[in-house]
Formats: structure tokens, sequence, C-alpha cells
């Protein structure tokens, strides 16, 4: 199942990882060595790349440069909720999933995943979170490009966000 | 051996042996790794070469050239074949599309070349260095399009009509018409396609993986162009089958031209991504449902019409068998109509008909219990009947639905069943229930066997039967044990190799009864030749190792004291399948739980409850109907081949894409066999069990899902982008 934000006409593939969608809602970075030993950190929001004209290079590191560590900055507190949606009960890509932190007050962040060529967050649209939820998702999803076979994940993403905030809510 | 008249007592009745829920005997080979499949023929084939097959990468057209020099060049390469170089080769009865494709292209990964060498990393990376001209032509592959184009198809029974359907169905009170979809699935065996062929002169040995051992000998030689009795073909063990290999595929066919043109022995295994697309799958269907009755449910008027395609010369999936002989109703029509589509070629999955019809049927049955306000199990009995309705003259020769479906709500304890709809909640879960019959028609058909009984009192027994996980080895010993009144462990069974007696082969569930029904035929002759030889009259009793007539008590091994004794018979069948109609029956419960928020769906837990004849290993007909019930999971939620309606090919050709059910979904499974026997279907009274446990599975949960949410999906599988937009509103409760 396709992407529907940040595609271009060269690509429509949807990152399909997890982890980096529970990374990027906890501000992780990662720690890299290029071939000639040197070192950088590079935060997750800014590793992977969207496809646009150029599909083949997925993330901004360089050739020959390895991932050699994953840094995370102190918990941000909070209930942490990673809810994950897919037909078959294992064993498969998240057709939308929601990396959530959320406070006490109703606050807090999410990251989308199965929507996007990369994990998919705007620290500025989930100010929402406490007053409208729908309204963070809404905002992630504005540029939504669908098609008959996958219009059904900007419904599927409000509702996996409505059941990651009651679940968190119940283990607070 | 001719079975003309119904079974009377005969020695299988002692049930000392058959009947038991015994232990596979070829497990312990199998749970050590040393049975051998079709790829592992190490200890009797010497440095065989590696082959890998190149699949065609577009759908339809033909090859303009194919430029081979790069891939010669490259290591360790021994040969390469292609239909250029292959000289004249046939097409096998069973197959539609040729095997080795070329100049014409038939459909996208038809194999094109097998490029020979002495590993298979060396033959993969040759194969990859083939470049190919195509000249594609724009092909059909789309059945919704071409649904109109269709056309009745020349053979089989196209169509049948009783009464007058549609004034019958214009003057029903309750009225249904609905049409729903199932895709295009595929077999997803564990075991791929695989062969390892050699020469031995001009004779062909062959070990591959397949359920029909005579009709491969049959297939592989009008391929090549050589006589039967110059095949050698062997498949003792098999990884899974599901009619994906009821026929001889391109491995078998590419491993003999690799072996021939390589002066060596070669294997060949299909790559799990060219399995989907190069071999055969199940096809889509379109199929409408019209349902006329009584306000008290009485059916008075039933039409079932199935769309489907295939390659041209090819066959209908035959999706309204079932409702020619499910219910009961005086007015009454059933249509195929098939239209030519460019896929790979449609064939037999597991239940063929059936399988797909009762997932439509069965749905159709769940909305018309509905619309009468009548709970669908009772709506079945209502409808019940105990003679084919299309020919009220021929009875059932055991028809026991309708105990299925009382003993099986009782169990299942569907009496909690909320009647309505989207009324049952367990916290984040929405609930409900779903039934539906099972139904497979039981084939009979001739098999023969060769019995020996050595001076040790050994019993082995050959036949060309094959074990595709069934567990025909174990039955067949069961049943040589019985015949001989020999323990279990004193019999030996040897299958899957043409040099034995052409058996029924596994198939359309026809194997268990059929097979061990020539095994009868084989012992009958064989206790004759041992009372002969002891003096003893024809109808001595064998039991316990020994042989007893009046006063009379030999060991049965003193009959081979002076060397072995051999008997050899077949089954065959008189008319007692025409004048009775012989079916299997079952019922399926189901209770599933859709996420509430998200709409995926998790079945909870699953009964199914058997009407088949006698079970002759409940421990191996079980597994028969869980895997089958785990198939119709899959069915149900999730298997769908996804067409690319420009390239015309299945893009998910593989086993991420393509989602069988995992471990994670399929709960504890209950099933219960109906304890009878039926005279009519041969000396066993055993019917067919593999394929019956699939029919209906998909269909009661699909009513589940109906009952859980209140959304009505009639396109499978049923998956959550179908429910989404009509689930419930969620409750957005206040921050506590």
């Amino acid at each position: 199942m396709h992407a529907i934000v940040g595609t271009s006409d060269a690509c429509i593939a949807a990152h399909p990882s997890d982890m980096a969608v529970a990374m990027r809602v906890l501000d992780a970075e990662v720690e890299t060595m290029r071939a000639d030993g040197s070192t950088r950190r590079i935060a997750l929001a800014d590793l992977h790349r969207l496809p646009g004209a150029t599909p083949h290079l997925e993330t901004t590191l360089d050739a020959g440069e390895l991932i050699t560590a994953v840094v995370l900055p102190s918990p941000p507190g909070g209930t942490h909720v990673y809810r994950k949606v897919r037909d078959r009960a294992s064993y498969a890509f998240a057709l939308v999933s929601v990396a959530l932190v959320r406070q006490a007050d109703g606050s807090g962040r999410v990251a989308l995943g199965g929507v996007a060529p990369k994990p998919w967050r705007d620290e500025d649209a989930e100010k929402a979170l406490s007053s409208d939820p729908h309204v963070v998702i809404d905002r992630l999803l504005k540029d939504a490009r669908t098609s008959p076979d996958n219009a059904f994940k900007t419904v599927l993403a409000r509702r996996t966000l409505d059941a990651a905030i009651a679940e968190a809510r119940i283990v607070r | 051996m001719k079975f003309d008249r119904p079974a009377t007592k005969n020695p299988i009745d002692r049930l000392a042996v058959v009947g038991h829920p015994v232990d596979r005997i070829d497990g312990p080979l199998k749970t050590t790794g040393t049975a051998r499949y079709a790829y592992e023929h190490h200890d009797a084939v010497a440095r065989p070469a590696y082959g890998y097959v190149l699949g065609a990468g577009i759908a339809k057209g033909s090859i303009h050239s194919m430029d081979l020099a790069a891939a010669k060049a490259a290591p360790g390469v021994l040969a390469i074949v292609t239909a250029d170089n292959a000289g004249p080769l046939g097409k096998g009865d069973k197959n539609t599309a040729t095997l080795l494709g070329g100049p014409t292209i038939e459909h996208y990964h038809q194999a094109i070349a097998l490029v020979v060498a002495e590993t298979f990393e060396q033959a993969r990376w040759a194969a990859r260095r083939i470049r190919v001209d195509y000249g594609p032509v724009d092909g059909t592959f789309d059945l919704a399009r071409a649904k109109e184009s269709a056309s009745k198809p020349a053979s089989g029974k196209p169509d049948t009509a009783v009464g007058e359907f549609g004034n019958a169905f214009a003057a029903a009170p309750v009225q249904l018409d609905a049409t729903y979809t199932t895709p295009d699935q595929s077999h997803a065996m564990m075991e791929p396609h695989a062969s390892t062929a050699l020469w031995d002169g001009d004779t062909l040995v062959i070990w591959t993986s397949n359920q029909m051992v005579a009709w491969g000998v049959a297939d592989v030689a009008k391929t090549l162009g050589i006589p039967k009795e110059k095949v050698h073909l062997m498949s003792p063990f098999i990884g899974g089958g599901f009619g994906g290999k009821l026929f001889v595929r391109a491995d078998a066919v590419l491993a003999a031209l690799g072996a021939r043109a390589a002066k060596r022995p070669v294997k060949v295994a299909l790559p799990r991504p060219l399995m989907f697309n190069n071999t055969t799958h199940r096809p889509a269907t379109i199929q409408r449902i019209r349902i006329g009755a009584t306000r008290e449910g009485r059916i008075t008027a039933i039409a079932h019409e199935s769309w489907s395609g295939d390659l041209p010369g090819g066959k209908p999936e035959t999706a309204v068998d079932q409702t020619r002989l499910l219910y009961a109703g005086a007015n009454r029509m059933t249509a195929m109509r098939l239209a030519v589509l460019d896929l790979a070629e449609a064939n037999a999955m597991r239940a063929p008909g059936e399988a797909p019809g009762m997932m439509a049927l069965e749905i159709a049955i769940d909305e018309m219990a509905e619309k009468l306000g009548i709970d669908p199990v009772q709506f079945r009995i209502a409808n019940d009947t105990q003679v084919d309705p299309e020919h009220p003259e021929r009875p059932f020769s055991k028809r026991r639905l309708v105990d299925c479906l009382a003993i099986g709500a009782e169990k299942f304890g569907w009496k909690a069943r909320n009647p309505h709809p989207a009324g049952t909640r367990d916290g984040r879960w929405l609930v409900g229930f779903g039934v539906a019959a099972a139904f497979r028609n039981n084939l009979v058909t001739r098999s023969g066997a060769r019995v020996r009984l050595g001076k040790d009192g050994v019993v082995t027994v050959e036949t060309d039967m094959t074990d595709i996980g069934t567990g025909s080895y174990t039955i067949i010993a069961q049943t040589a044990a019985e015949m001989m009144g020999v323990p279990l462990h004193r019999v030996v069974v040897r299958l899957g190799d043409s040099d034995y007696p052409v058996s029924s082969g596994s198939g359309g569930q026809w194997g268990g009864n059929s097979s061990t029904a020539g095994v009868y035929a084989a012992c009958t002759k064989l206790r004759e030749a041992v009372a002969t030889k002891l003096g003893l009259p024809p109808d001595a009793d064998f039991a316990d190792g020994r042989v007893r007539a009046g006063s009379r008590d030999v060991a049965v091994a003193d009959a081979a004291r002076n060397g072995e004794l051999v008997a050899e018979d077949h089954m065959e069948y008189g008319d007692l399948d025409k004048r009775y109609q012989q079916s299997t029956f079952g019922a399926h419960f189901v209770e599933v739980r859709v996420d509430a928020a998200t709409g995926e769906t998790r079945v909870k837990r699953m009964l199914a409850v058997c009407a088949a004849g006698r079970i002759l290993n409940p421990k191996t007909a079980r597994s028969q109907v869980i895997g089958a019930m785990t198939m119709g999971v899959g069915a149900a939620l999730s298997e769908h081949l996804v067409v690319d309606r420009y390239a015309g090919f299945f893009v998910n050709h593989d086993l991420a894409g393509y989602e069988v059910p995992v471990h994670a979904d399929i709960p504890h499974l209950d099933v219960v066999f109906l304890d009878e026997t039926d005279p009519m279907s041969s000396p066993m009274k055993a019917k067919g069990v593999a394929e019956l446990g699939i029919c209906g599975v998909a269909a009661a949960i699909a009513n589940a899902i109906h009952h859980a949410t209140g959304v009505r999906v009639r396109d499978y599988p049923v998956t959550l982008d179908k429910l989404i937009d009509r689930l419930p509103l969620l409750a957005r409760e206040e921050e506590s």
C-alpha cells in the first residue's frame, strides 16, 4: 500500500519501518562513520529524503557512510504508545502506524508511519493535539494525493490516532 | 475389483487399526530432515548441475531475439536451453500454456530459458546476462472489463435449469440479487516446484514434486516426444501442493532438457518470486446470486451465475457447482461463462469450484436469512434437501448437513449470538459470530496397488499414490494392516514411483478414499493367495498376525515361508456415484473481533463439524481440516493476487506481498467428525475430507464480520480498507 503524502511523480513508495517512526517522535539522532573515519550526527528528521526526482536516493547518508549508533535524548515523559495497523496479525508492514507521546494535559507529539516515504511528523501541527487531535492529522495529511486504493489511509490515520490516545489514557 | 454394489460388512469394519488416530508413519523422516524431496536426492545423483529458469518479462507477444553470448561466457555455465535450441516440443494434455515459451509468449514469467551451470549462483548470474528483445502486444488482464466478452465454455456442464426460475423469482415475496467477487489466489505451498533429472541412456529418470505420477509421466513423455515407458518419474515426498502440483510444470521439463543438453544430472527449483506468475493459480470470479423465498423462509427460486477467465483453451472456475446441490428450491438455474485473459494459467486450487463458490453462496444465504429475520442456522436447516434438487430421483448417499449445523450450533454456543448486527462490544472490539455450511463433492476414481507378503511376515504396499502432507502413507499402512491382520509396524508403504501400479493420485479430495480402496482390492487378492497357500478357505479370518478358519490357526507369515507372495489389483467403480449423489458436508462456526477504531479483524475461535464418511485416521484428517480452515482464513482476510492491469501480471509475487495467514492469525481450531460410514463410496466407506475443510470458511468469517460491524462486504478479501468508512463512529470520551 503506497504513500499518500511526500510522494512525487517518480515514486509513491511508503517508508516501511516502524522503528524509525518511533525514533522520529523521540527526536533521536543517528551517529555515522564515513569511510575516511570521520563521524557526524544526523537528526532522524534529516536522515530520510523525500523522493522528488531522485527516488533512488532514500537517505542523506554519503556513499560508504554507515550508521554506528542511535542516540536518544532524555525521555520526554508522558505516555508512549506505538499503534501499528495491518490486515495480517504479524509479518506485515503497517498500513498506518502512529507513534504518540502524550502528556497528562493532552499535549504531546505524533509521528505517522505507512503514509509517506519517511516518518511523517510536523512539530508545529502537533500543538493542536490537546485541543483537537484530528486537526493534527488534517495538517499532516493536508497535501495528500490518494488513489482509490489508498484513500482509506486518511480515515484510518485519524481513527488510529484516536485509538492511540484512548490507549494512552488507559495506560496512564 | 469392481465396486458396483453398496459395501457390506468387510474386514475394514473390524477397526483394529483403521479409524485410530495413529501418528504419521513418515513423521520421523520429516522431523529429522531425512525424507528426501525432489531437490534433495543427493544419494542417488552424483554431481548434479543447477538450472535457473528465466521468465518472460512481458505478458503477451513474442521474442524477437535473445542474445545468449554474455550468459554463455559467464563462469560455470554448461548449457542454455531455449525454445530455439530445445528441438520440437509437445504440450502436455493437462497444460494450457506451453512450459517453454518462445518465440510466442503466452503469459508473464512463462519460462523462456534455462541456464545450467556448476552452481546455483552461477546459473542465476548467467541468467541475468541474457538479453531479450521482445515484441509485446496488448493483452486482456481485467476480468471485470472482459466479463461482457465471456462466452459459454465448450466443455463440461456450463448451464443447468430446472423449473421456471425467472417467474418464480419475480413472484417471490422476499428476494436477494447480489454480486460477489473473489480474487485470484495462489497455492503458496511451502515446497516450490522442483525437479532433479538425469538421462540413463534414452530413459529419463526424474524426481519431481508432483501430486499425480501417471499424469506426470504422460505429459513429460508427450512434451519431450518420447514413449511413456522411457520416463521413470518419482515423487515420494511433496511439501504441499494444493492443486498447484497436479500437473507437470516447467521445472520438470526444463530439468530434463537441461540434463540432456549438459549431459549431467540437473536440478531445477522455481524461485519463489517466479512461482506466482509462472505456474497456475485459482482464478478470480464474479458471481451473481439471486434467491427468492417465501416469508416463512422456504427457498422457491435460486440462481447462481459465475464469470472467470483463463488463457485460450482454458477452463472456467466451476463456482456454481455446489449451488446445484446444496439447498432445496423448485426453480433454479446456474450458468458459467469464461473470458479469455492473458494472465498465467488458471487452474485447480484446493476445492476448485466449491471453495470460491461457497465464498459467495454462503454470504448470500446469510443475507437472505437476515432479510427474512430468520436465524442463519435455522434458514439453512429449513432448506435442506435429501435429494439432488436438479434430479430429485437421485438421493444423496448420505447427507447430514442438518446434524452438522445443529451439533455445531450447540457446541459453539450459537444461541448466545445477539440477533442484531453491530450489537456486541468487548472493550475495543466489535464481536461477531458467523456460520456457513461446508460442502464438497466426493469423487471416486480408479486406483491400483501391489501388496507383498515377505518371508518375515512384513507386508509391503507399492502404489504410485502420493502423500502431499495429507497422511497417505499412514492411512494406506492402516488399511493394509487391517486387511492382512498384522500390526501397523509390520507394514511398509512405498509411494510415488511410476514403477508402481497407477493410483488415484492426490487431488480433489479423492485420494484418501480411492487409494485405500485400491489397497483394499490388492489385499483382498493377497488374502486369497495366503489362504490358498495355507490350505484354508477363502473366508478365513486375518487378525493378530494369524489366519484362522475353523480349528486351524496359522501365522500369516507361514504362507510366505517358501517365498514372497505378491498380489496386485485395482479398484474400479460402477455407477453408484451416478445413482447416488456423493458429497461431504459440514458446518463452520466463527467468532471474530473487529477493532472498532481500525477495522482490523482477528479470528477469535473457529469450529468445524464435518460429515465425510468413515474417518480413516482422526489425527491426519483433523490436520487436513485445520489446514484447510487456515487457508480459508487467508481467503477471507488477506489472500489476493493483485493484477497489474496494464502490464498483465500478479504484482505481489512473493510471500511478503501475498499474505497467507501466519501463526498469529490462527486461534485454536476445533474439529468434530460425525461418526458415520458411507457404504456407497467404497469398501472403505470413507469419503474425502481434505477440501471440505476450506469450503465455507471464508463466508463464515465474512458473515461474522458483518455481524460484528453491520458492514456487508461482498468483495474478498475482507480487508480493513473495505470496512473503515462504514464502521461506527468512535466514542470520543472526555478526559477522565
